[in-house]
């Protein structure tokens, strides 16, 4: 993978994902919403030895900015093998039930902004025949909970979305890869309590690398979420629903 | 309450919180130190021994998220990063494109700030100094909200201060220093049986000029006779072309999943161990070409091993004697560790006369002794004690990074411009080490 469009650049698992393919020598295109984060991220990847960075910003929920950031991408890149969409954010759930505004802000942010890009992509790697598309979804998706149910709820429509887009490319040569991380130790679960379940994100950057290089359909990362999601999902939902997870 | 723990896990003190301090370029995140409550101190890796990198009832900054590279200029091997950058990372990153560390410690899993606030030394002091040789300059954000620039032309007393400044001088963010070109990966090494000290001084001398690297390996168990013996390895980078393209891949054996209840580290263990070591070499010389991991790093091939020490830690203890003391301070230190009839791991190298510009280095003209001690309560503490005072009768030091134990007045005629250099520390920055060591208050008033 040469040539990589990174959407959301400035997350944890992005540029620990980016490090490995900055390795490589791969050329990128940073898209993220806080500048000096960007700057900071370009000079580390440009340092770690890939071929060129260039940086953009831009708030992701201009959705009517999509096809020109990914114009000028392809452009600076001339070309694109791959695109990496790791942005979104971790709401507060009780602000998300008190507030409609929050709540569809949430779902506008970690899901419309995701179909937007990811239909422009799919749409030019279909034509391309050749490519990889991976995203980032989240174990809070598999299974509504009271704890995160709008995050899982915009995480869970990206699954299926993802779903039927690796259907459509299966014919075109095009991978799609869903990334479901565990806890990871981010600055956006900087809040949380570190359990003994919250991972590093340099081995969820590993595994992404790993997994988009293979165009794997299925990512649980690190790889025990697989069997705690699967435990979790066949819990019946009488027992399920009284449950305080 | 948390707890943050120092490598050899004594003491063991509670820190009121940690604070995490993200990337540093993020200007307006950046913390406001001013508003924490209790006194603050930076923490790495966590790989200082003792209390220096403790801050009991007070807060640690950890810097371990700011991690990013900034710059890197292949003309000149100037690199500039973040300060929670491991020198691991380094390695990983820059060691395939032939530049190298210009001063490696015996571990690479440390920050670059903890490199320059204990100003490191390597097996090759005699010939580069300390890693604050080899710095140009760093930011340093005090807790006024003062962020400076700190090189031998700016802030020079900062400068000086924060280097080997036990970061006490305020939060170093980024710091830009030389890396050294290499050929490649590995070394090649000579290892030298000698039978006492006079042998090891000899050795050592007709090996600083030519040799980049030199250290020993000191036998802890032989007495009479044999005492001072050892394995005296010296070493330089491969020139090799052909090497170039071989990047040594190491990866951990394993790692002590928790801690053990009692040290493995014992008399006998160390005795069969120690007997190992100077029996496998049966020539006086062995010639080998070793990659630089097991050259540099022997003990990183263990994750944790400071568990091996069991439950109650262990103690380091390193200190140098001056040059003029000859052999006579290092004989009497040695055979007061042989007579404690408890074995130690230990390695013996004569730094040489490079000045560091570090205000409160450690390193200085003389041999130096580092030894583990499994912590036998006031067992052990007295030992130390003991070779504390030899130490200070011929003017000598022990370092602060690797020191839990030593008294105020030890410390205070070890480092004679203590006062000089305490007016440069940030008045909200503190250290369990530095209470101890000197009189100040857990929180300074400012």
């Amino acid at each position: 993978m040469r040539r990589i469009l990174i959407i959301g650049a400035t997350s944890a698992l992005a540029h620990e994902a980016a490090k490995l393919f900055a390795k490589d020598g791969a050329t990128l295109f940073l898209v993220g919403r806080n500048r000096s984060k960007l700057e900071v991220v370009e000079s580390d990847l440009k340092v770690r030895g890939a071929t060129q960075v260039h940086a953009f910003q831009l708030d992701l929920n201009q959705l009517d900015r999509h096809q020109a950031i990914f114009d000028t991408a392809l452009d600076a890149m001339g070309g694109l093998d791959a695109i990496l969409v790791a942005h979104g954010t971790l709401g507060d759930q009780q602000a998300s039930q008190d507030s409609v505004n929050i709540a569809l802000s949430e779902l506008s942010t970690n899901f419309m902004s995701v179909v937007s890009i990811l239909t422009i992509a799919a749409n030019y790697f279909e034509k391309q025949k050749n490519g990889c598309i991976a995203v980032i979804g989240s174990v809070a998706g598999d299974r509504g909970r009271q704890s995160n149910y709008v995050y899982g709820t915009a995480k869970g429509g990206l699954d299926v979305f993802l779903q039927g887009l690796r259907n459509r490319m299966a014919k075109s040569n095009v991978a799609v890869v869903t990334i479901k991380p565990g806890l990871i130790d981010t600055p956006m679960t900087a809040g949380m309590k570190k359990g003994l379940l919250m991972a590093k994100a340099e081995v969820v950057g590993r595994d992404i690398h790993a997994a988009m290089l293979k165009g794997q359909s299925t990512l649980y990362t690190p790889w025990f979420w697989r069997y705690i999601m699967t435990i979790i999902r066949y819990i019946p939902e009488p027992i399920f629903k009284r449950l305080k997870l | 309450m948390a707890q943050k723990q120092s490598w050899g896990r004594y003491p063991k003190v509670e820190t009121q919180a940690t604070r995490v301090i993200q990337s540093v370029q993020l200007l307006d995140e950046l913390p406001n130190l001013a508003q924490i409550e209790a006194s603050v101190l930076p923490y790495g890796c966590g790989r200082s021994y003792g209390d220096s990198c403790l801050n009991e009832g007070g807060v640690v900054l950890d810097a371990s998220s700011m991690k990013n590279f900034l710059n890197f200029d292949p003309a000149t091997g100037l690199l500039r990063c973040e300060a929670g950058v491991t020198l691991a990372e380094i390695i990983e990153v820059m060691l395939p494109r032939g530049w190298f560390l210009p001063v490696s410690p015996g571990t690479k899993f440390v920050t670059v700030g903890g490199a320059i606030a204990n100003d490191i030394h390597g097996k090759n002091h005699h010939k580069a100094g300390t890693f604050g040789c080899h710095l140009s300059r760093f930011m340093l954000l005090r807790s006024n909200g003062d962020k400076l620039l700190c090189s031998p032309t700016e802030n020079t007393a900062l400068f000086r201060a924060t280097i080997g400044g036990l970061g006490l001088t305020g939060l170093i963010l980024w710091a830009e220093f030389y890396l050294k070109p290499v050929q490649n990966a590995f070394l090649d090494v000579e290892e030298i049986r000698f039978n006492n000290l006079d042998e090891f001084f000899a050795l050592s001398k007709a090996s600083d000029k030519d040799y980049e690297y030199t250290v020993s390996w000191l036998d802890t168990i032989a007495a009479g006779k044999n005492l001072g013996r050892g394995v005296f390895i010296r070493g330089n980078h491969n020139q090799s072309g052909y090497l170039s393209s071989q990047t040594p891949k190491r990866k951990q054996l394993f790692t002590v999943p928790f801690d053990l209840p009692f040290s493995l580290l014992n008399r006998y263990s160390i005795t069969a161990f120690n007997n190992s070591v100077y029996y496998s070499h049966i020539h006086k010389v062995t010639r080998k070409v070793k990659s630089y991991e097991p050259f540099f790093y022997p003990l990183d091939i263990v994750g944790r091993w400071n568990r091996f020490y069991g439950r109650d830690g262990l103690l380091q203890y390193q200190c140098v004697v001056p040059y003029d003391s000859d052999t006579v301070a290092m004989t009497e230190i040695i055979t007061r560790i042989v007579a404690m009839g408890e074995g130690f791991l230990a390695v013996l190298k004569n730094f040489g006369d490079i000045k560091s510009p570090g205000m409160l280095s450690f390193p200085r003209p003389g041999p130096t002794l580092a030894l583990d001690f499994p912590y036998h309560g006031s067992k052990t503490l007295r030992l130390m004690e003991n070779l504390d005072t030899i130490v200070r009768e011929y003017g000598g030091a022990v370092y602060p990074a690797k020191d839990a134990r030593m008294s105020k007045q030890s410390f205070q005629s070890y480092y004679p411009n203590w006062q000089e250099f305490s007016q440069y520390i940030d008045p909200k920055f503190s250290s369990s080490f530095w209470r101890r060591v000197t009189d100040s208050p857990p929180q300074n008033e400012a």
